[in-house]
């Protein structure tokens, strides 16, 4: 429950929908890609290449380079290694580009 | 101690550690709350409390969501399961974690539609899916798991999805602390403040503990050389008559929190009158409940929940060890008949659980050597 996995941003979803709340971004976490929610941090302004904490599908803060180094080797010395890539493949909103009708509306 | 071994900054730890025990008046023992289970479980996987000096003695909080969920309540999210139009969805973490009926997985084995999820919005997915049926997410966890669901809320809201409930079970850890300090049976001298609620919560919420209470609370992160920190920043204050709140985490934390995360807490959820927590008994405005404006989504509104009061079973003392009164290995059930194969009590369920942590990773000698 508490774990929040690092993860970097390849690309900040763009929509077309003006609602203020939909922001995703596409994050590489351990070389599995997925969408991430990202409206927690979307204030500080969020940029491809920015690490950020991911926690149950949401981006939950901006965290630097070193911070998320450091914290992906903590989580393999913690054997959290496995639970957070099945965690990270089970986010139901699909992969990058396989995105379904459905995901648009998510 | 192995895994210490295995960090670039090992050399700082075991200095750290030493300044540690230079500080510490060996007259006098200390008594350190962490109060979140990620640190539970942190200190035990790398064995910090083997580097401490004897007179430090650190109590395991209630930081873990699952461990302070009485029983009724998982039984009364599971009987929702018993309604054939339900889909129950939950996190890995919930799934075993034992009702007075068996545990949501057990349940699941005799053919209730019980799914385990990975994010909140799932559901929606689950929702849009299944028009037919009505998803029901048993929500729990702190301040850093209730804004996901409050975004999952008002996404469900802006695209009309109908089928969709929240069984929230979302609950607040300052009001959970200043429950501990207001225990005749609790002495602690400082509080580990928690990583992850804090990044939502900020650092002001815990200044009563230090203005009402004059305890130092150090809120730290999770990898070895953070919590051998914050325990020497708590070991400086209490030597030095001070009693702050410091943040060792800053790297991370922010002083004020998540703005954002904050305001759609407030959108969606309000705070209870009272809530019952597993150990600690019903602590007043320490859990959120899904507001008005949200009523829609909300599992206790629409299925008209009964309330279900339950008491742990006699031989367990979860509630004990929650508490820091008895250790884990002091509990009658420990090892033996509850284990994280057949848990008993929620605490030998979750990673992050007093219980669970202690019996990985420390030998269970203790545990039975102590019984003999």
């Amino acid at each position: 429950m508490c774990l929040a996995i690092p993860g970097k941003v390849i690309e900040i979803i763009s929509t077309k929908d003006s609602s203020p709340f939909f922001q995703f971004a596409v994050v590489e976490i351990s070389s599995v890609r997925r969408k991430v929610n990202i409206e927690l941090i979307k204030e500080e302004g969020v940029l491809p290449g920015d690490w950020v904490l991911v926690h149950v599908g949401f981006a939950l803060e901006k965290i630097s380079y070193q911070e998320a180094q450091e914290q992906l080797q903590m989580l393999s010395l913690l054997g959290e290694e496995k639970q957070f890539i099945e965690e990270i493949q089970g986010y139901r909103l699909g992969k990058e580009r396989e995105d379904g009708p459905q995901d648009k509306e998510l | 101690m192995q895994f210490v071994d295995e960090f670039r900054n090992k050399e700082l730890i075991q200095k750290t550690a030493q300044e540690i025990a230079r500080r510490v008046d060996p007259k006098i023992q200390y008594r350190i709350m962490e109060v979140c289970g990620g640190h539970t479980f942190s200190i035990y996987r790398f064995g910090l409390h083997e580097l401490l000096p004897p007179n430090i003695e650190l109590i395991h909080g209630p930081g873990c969501p699952v461990c302070v969920l009485p029983m009724g309540r998982i039984d009364e999210g599971m009987s929702l399961a018993n309604d054939d139009s339900v889909i129950l969805t939950a996190f890995g973490d919930m799934m075993r974690v034992p009702g007075k009926k068996g545990s949501p997985l057990e349940l699941k084995a005799k053919g209730r539609d019980i799914r385990m999820i990975y994010s909140p919005l799932d559901n929606l997915k689950l929702a849009i899916e299944n028009r037919d049926k009505k998803i029901v997410f048993f929500a729990i966890g702190f301040e850093t798991t209730a804004p996901s669901t409050a975004l999952t809320l008002i996404q469900a809201k802006k695209l009309g999805i109908k089928n969709f409930f929240v069984f929230s079970n979302h609950v607040l850890i300052v009001p959970a602390i200043r429950a501990i300090l207001d225990s005749p049976d609790m002495r602690i001298d400082g509080f580990i403040g928690p990583g992850h609620v804090s990044t939502v919560i900020g650092c002001q919420p815990y200044e009563f503990i230090s203005k009402n209470y004059r305890k130092p609370i150090v809120i730290s992160g999770f990898e070895p050389l953070d919590l051998l920190e914050s325990i020497l920043k708590i070991v400086q204050q209490l030597q030095e008559g001070r009693n702050e709140v410091e943040n060792q985490y800053n790297r991370v934390v922010r002083w004020e929190g998540n703005r954002t995360a904050l305001k759609v807490i407030q959108e969606v959820f309000e705070l209870r009158p009272y809530f019952e927590w597993r150990g600690l008994g019903f602590i007043s405005q320490s859990a959120l409940k899904i507001n008005k404006s949200y009523a829609q989504w909300d599992a206790e509104e629409h299925f008209q929940l009964n309330r279900i009061v339950l008491t742990d079973p006699k031989s367990s003392q979860c509630g004990e060890v929650l508490k820091g009164v008895l250790k884990p290995y002091q509990c009658k059930l420990f090892g033996k008949v509850c284990n994280p194969e057949h848990p008993v009590g929620a605490l030998m369920v979750s990673s992050e659980g007093a219980c669970a942590a202690y019996y990985q990773h420390t030998g269970r000698k203790e545990g039975i050597t102590d019984s003999l």
